[in-house]
């Protein structure tokens, strides 16, 4: 079905007609639904003023209406010196002191070690339930998924109570932790779909070939599940770096994170920096998706290149 | 070969932003405070000149007032805020609870004129726990566009949903609205807690609110209620008076203070107790509480120094045009009718007040 | 070489063999496995326990709770019970100045006024026996009997009151359960509205989810691509930032409302109220929650073979009762999946019903995050998480029954 294909066969009905033009108008409508907030915040994140809404200058178009300020205060907010001119020095102050600074570094830090122990656990896992033999494999996987369904409050709350006795509260560990566990169902979700496909006699060659089995592993299996493990992965950095909920129970003061400095922005400071780093965001997550796609066609032309 | 290089790369990739982030970590004071143009005026007054001073951190963070993260953190043992800026009210409750380390104001400097701290601070400014930086007003404002006619000029036009329709904005708290409340209801200013005690008071004051529940748009960041106004969710709304004043002044917003009915408060630098940096967080108290740096503050918000030695040091905006004076709380033509707020009555009784006012809230 | 060929033997090796392969297949999952039970199971658990005990009251006033649990609620109190309880009181201060507050709430919360009663009891200076005409002295609340009544319920640590708050119920000193006072009476309210709007949002997003999924299965793959992309952008973007971009869109000077009056819909003086209240709860929810509906209805839609509809036009049938009769059928699972996807997420949301909700678009896990943080009942906090709990644990457990949890897909 081609989107606005508009050669109708001759014994199209009047209402089939209709029907073609209010089932696209329908779905543009729900399109702009999903599409909008997002483009809405690209120009508020210009506005001169600190409020969160269009003013009548910015409406008009005016250039004067617009402003970079707000990125500036990326860099600049918690500054010692923001005033100072634009030196190696300036962009030293920023990079040790201002808050986005450091909530990005918190941001990668946590999301890059939670990504890699949530990773590595999940693929274990899912090698070990895709296997036919394993047992109560139902209830296992049921348990092992549950981060992901139950609500966010009760596993932080659970969480904050438990890790405060223990002494992990307000430290880097309890946080990599805690984000690692939200990040497992997605990698044994995603490694376990892609196993379903794996053909299980490549292990049993590689076994009659004189492999033990971590070789096997590492030169047979992984290779051939790494899609579904790089996307478990991607799925549980993301999860790990738009997290705020159990950040906001247990990270201190010094380990914000930049949904944590977000979620401060809106409720303590309400800036419309938020609305700066937040276009950045939406433009890097463009960039990603867009080159994911292009990477994807590339590899599609070139295997009908080759067959061809 | 590739896979293992490029895990080589993540891992030193990792290692460096790890040794960045502990790096950050070196002898650091983590304050806390109310967010917005307050901490703004903050971090110019008092944290850039002290940083520069002594060469320490401060990891600066925002709350919206009350005792309880205080609480959560000295209960769990694990307490990582050394500075917060909290009301007197909290001050006192949280020092008779042991939640707030004792401070020796005899140690504070003397003031620039040679007073001593004990003559210098203004009386109720020095609590055991606490010392007092500044006095700011809780006052209503209004968008002067919203209203072609009349204006509000007094308590009582607030509760007037008739005169001057619109939403509400009001703290979601019991402090301030109940003495507004009563106030608004024709109690003079001087009897006002004296109502307050009483059972019927408190009744009386919640049937005020009763009135006007439908069309109240609560918050909860001081820097709320300037949005509120701007969005137009509300026509008028409580705030703290220098969070109205800072975009009226500085983006010409027509927000409009009305002082009828204003009632001051003092807030004050305490030290959790169990903090980790006690004798850092002291010194840096020290420090701000001094007479310069509380004049200084005033460059940034129209809040009045807990000194007498800083008032006559108070002059212009940073805008270098605008007097601060006339937007002061304590100015003689903002304190027709006003209410000091009794610090004694609400660290009694605020836990009950307010868990009666979050449940009637919450119907 | 030759082998014996001795069946039981064989039958017992094979049986071995499987064993140990069993064993290997678990232990790759033992990790993940202790690593969840450590780090979710049993902190959850340490929730459902909180949720029944709480023994602030019995750790500081030992002698007074066991004479508490002796009283009858009913009779006058002793002069033994009121000696205990304020020399209990003044110690506990020496061990932690802390002490008598956190249990003056605990009071405070059973019985309103408690607090400035305590604090009274603890700044007067000459209290010695007669015990019980000291504290008559220093108020009338201390001679009637609710005070100590609202200290008998607080007394026991293994108690059930806290679950009992959580469906609106009320533990008495007698022992007795009676229904909440309507002022107090909000849980049950919650639970509801949590619900309805957990249905309301699955529903919309059922609506609005196929036929975007019907146009993505249907389209060519270069189109239906890029259709994707844009569904999944908003996915890929923090939630934070997209409900912000709501109260953006919605407020009274926001977007929606600038353009309803630009075309005259409304004027200006009574533009449509739509944040901070159910509606922006709904909308946001609703952009939320939209990709999870549609991600595995467009998986489903993608298997339907299209030559079923086909055969069914060449049969007579009209193009609705082709679509209605024959295809939607083959749709359900997908849609089933979708929906009990939204339901159970909807249920638990917090940050958007915190940011946009305003006071009537509340649902049950701001009200956990209210107690965890500002009242610090945790208890209470504990309880209502634990009910919500078990609500959602039936659901996933029903998901699981009709659909599977291996059979998730995420594109």
């Amino acid at each position: 079905m081609k989107f606005l294909k508009l050669d109708f066969p001759p014994y199209a009905t009047g209402l089939e007609i209709a029907w073609f033009f209010a089932f696209r108008a329908i779905c543009i409508a729900i399109f702009v639904f999903l599409v909008a907030p997002i483009l809405v915040i690209i120009p508020l994140s210009f506005n001169k003023e600190s409020f969160f809404s269009f003013t009548s200058g910015m409406l008009a178009l005016k250039p004067e209406a617009y402003s970079l300020k707000w990125y500036r205060d990326i860099f600049a907010n918690g500054m010692l010196a923001p005033d100072a001119p634009l030196s190696l020095d300036w962009f030293k102050d920023s990079w040790m002191r201002s808050q986005w600074m450091i909530a990005l570094k918190n941001s990668i830090f946590v999301g890059v070690s939670a990504t890699a122990v949530a990773t590595t656990l999940g693929t274990l896992a899912s090698v070990g339930l895709s296997r036919p033999e394993m047992p109560y494999r139902g209830l296992i996987t049921g348990i092992l998924i549950s981060p992901m369904i139950v609500p966010i409050v009760i596993t932080a709350a659970g969480m904050f109570f438990f890790f405060s006795q223990i002494g992990l509260s307000q430290t880097y560990i309890g946080l990599v932790l805690a984000h690692a566990l939200l990040g497992t169902p997605f990698v044994v979700i995603t490694v376990t779909a892609t196993l379903t496909s794996f053909d299980r006699s490549l292990m049993r060659a590689a076994a009659n070939l004189g492999a033990n089995p971590l070789t096997a592993f590492f030169k047979v299996q992984m290779p051939l599940i790494l899609p579904g493990i790089i996307s478990g992965g991607l799925f549980a950095f993301i999860t790990s770096f738009d997290e705020v909920v159990v950040v906001l129970f247990l990270a201190e003061p010094d380990q914000r994170t930049i949904p944590r400095q977000m979620w401060s922005g809106l409720r303590e400071q309400v800036s419309p920096t938020i609305l700066a780093v937040a276009t950045i965001l939406i433009l890097i997550s463009l960039v990603l998706l867009m080159s994911l796609e292009l990477t994807r066609r590339r590899m599609e032309r070139l295997k009908m290149d080759a067959h061809s | 070969m590739k896979k293992w290089n490029g895990k080589l790369m993540l891992l030193g990739a990792v290692g460096t932003l790890a040794m960045s982030v502990a790096a950050a970590e070196a002898a650091q004071l983590t304050v806390i405070s109310w967010g917005g143009a307050y901490t703004k005026s903050q971090t110019e007054a008092y944290q850039k000149p002290w940083m520069a001073k002594t060469g320490n951190t401060i990891v600066s963070a925002d709350y919206n007032g009350g005792l309880a993260e205080v609480k959560a953190q000295v209960e769990s043992k694990n307490v990582t805020w050394d500075v917060v800026d909290v009301e007197t009210s909290e001050a006192i409750s949280g020092c008779n609870d042991g939640l707030f380390e004792k401070i020796d104001a005899s140690k504070l400097p003397k003031g620039d004129n040679g007073a001593s701290p004990m003559d210098d601070f203004v009386p109720g400014a020095i609590t055991d726990c606490a010392i007092s930086t500044i006095a700011y007003a809780n006052v209503f404002g209004y968008d002067s566009t919203k209203f072609a006619g009349d204006k509000p000029t007094k308590v009582a036009d607030f509760f007037d949903l008739k005169k001057f329709p619109g939403k509400r904005g009001l703290k979601k708290e019991a402090k301030v609205n109940l003495e507004m409340a009563l106030m608004a209801d024709g109690v003079a200013a001087a009897d006002v807690y004296k109502v307050l005690a009483t059972k019927e008071g408190v009744d009386r004051a919640f049937k005020k609110l009763e009135t006007i529940k439908g069309s109240i748009v609560w918050w909860e960041a001081g820097a709320q209620p300037p949005q509120l106004l701007a969005s137009g969710e509300v026509t008028m709304t409580t705030a703290y008076n220098g969070r109205l004043f800072t975009p009226a002044v500085t983006e010409n917003k027509p927000f409009v203070i009305v002082w009828d009915g204003q009632q001051q408060v003092f807030d004050t630098w305490a030290i959790p107790k169990g903090s980790k940096n006690k004798d850092l967080a002291l010194d840096f108290i020290a420090f701000s509480t001094g007479t310069k740096p509380l004049a200084d503050q005033a460059r940034y918000i129209p809040y009045g120094p807990a000194r007498k030695s800083s008032a006559p040091l108070v002059g212009k905006f940073q805008d270098d045009k605008t007097d601060m004076a006339p937007h002061m709380p304590t100015n003689p033509a903002n304190m027709g009718n006003a209410i000091v707020q009794d610090v004694k009555f609400w660290a009694d009784h605020y836990d009950e007040l307010n868990e009666r006012f979050v449940s009637w809230i919450g119907k | 070489m030759h082998q014996t060929f001795d069946q039981k033997t064989l039958t017992r090796q094979l049986a071995a063999a499987e064993r140990r392969n069993k064993v290997k297949a678990f232990l790759l999952v033992l990790p993940l496995l202790l690593f969840v039970l450590a780090s979710f199971i049993v902190p959850i658990a340490s929730l459902v326990w909180q949720g029944g005990y709480s023994d602030t009251f019995a750790n500081a006033l030992p002698e007074t709770s066991k004479l508490l649990g002796a009283w009858d609620s009913r009779s006058p109190v002793s002069e033994d019970l009121v000696k205990s309880f304020v020399t209990e009181l003044k110690a506990s201060k020496l061990k932690d100045p802390a002490i008598p507050t956190r249990v003056a709430t605990v009071v405070n919360r059973e019985q309103s006024g408690s607090v400035s009663k305590f604090k009274q009891v603890m700044s007067a200076s000459d209290l010695a026996s007669p015990y019980k005409e000291k504290l008559s002295a220093l108020s009338s609340e201390w001679d009637k009997p609710d005070i100590w009544r609202a200290m008998k319920i607080v007394a026991p640590s293994f108690t059930p009151r806290f679950y009992l708050q959580a469906v609106d119920l009320r533990l008495t000193a007698e022992g007795d359960i009676k229904p909440e006072s309507d002022e107090n009476a909000i849980h049950l309210l919650l639970f509801g509205r949590t619900l309805m709007v957990a249905a309301l949002v699955t529903l919309f997003c059922a609506l609005l989810g196929f036929p975007i999924a019907y146009l993505l299965a249907h389209a060519e793959t270069k189109t239906s691509n890029m259709l994707l992309i844009i569904v999944l952008l908003p996915f890929w973007t923090s939630l934070l930032v997209r409900t912000t971009a709501w109260i953006a869109l919605l407020q009274q000077n926001g977007v929606v409302n600038d353009f309803l009056v630009a075309i005259g819909l409304i004027d200006n003086d009574h533009r449509l109220v739509m944040m901070y209240n159910m509606f922006a709860t709904l909308v946001a929810m609703t952009h939320v929650l939209l990709p999870f509906m549609i991600l595995p209805m467009f998986s489903v839609m993608k298997t339907i073979k299209a030559n079923l509809v086909r055969a069914a036009l060449s049969l007579g049938a009209t193009p609705w009762t082709a679509f209605w009769r024959v295809y939607f059928p083959q749709t359900i699972p997908g849609l089933g999946a979708g929906c009990l996807l939204v339901f159970i997420l909807a249920i638990g949301y917090y940050i958007t019903p915190a940011l946009v909700g305003g006071q009537s678009g509340q649902l049950i896990s701001n009200i956990i995050a209210f107690h965890m943080q500002k009242t610090l009942n945790w208890s209470l906090a504990s309880a209502i998480a634990t009910l919500l709990l078990i609500g959602v644990l039936l659901l996933y457990w029903l998901y699981n029954r009709l659909v599977g949890i291996d059979k998730m897909k995420l594109a």
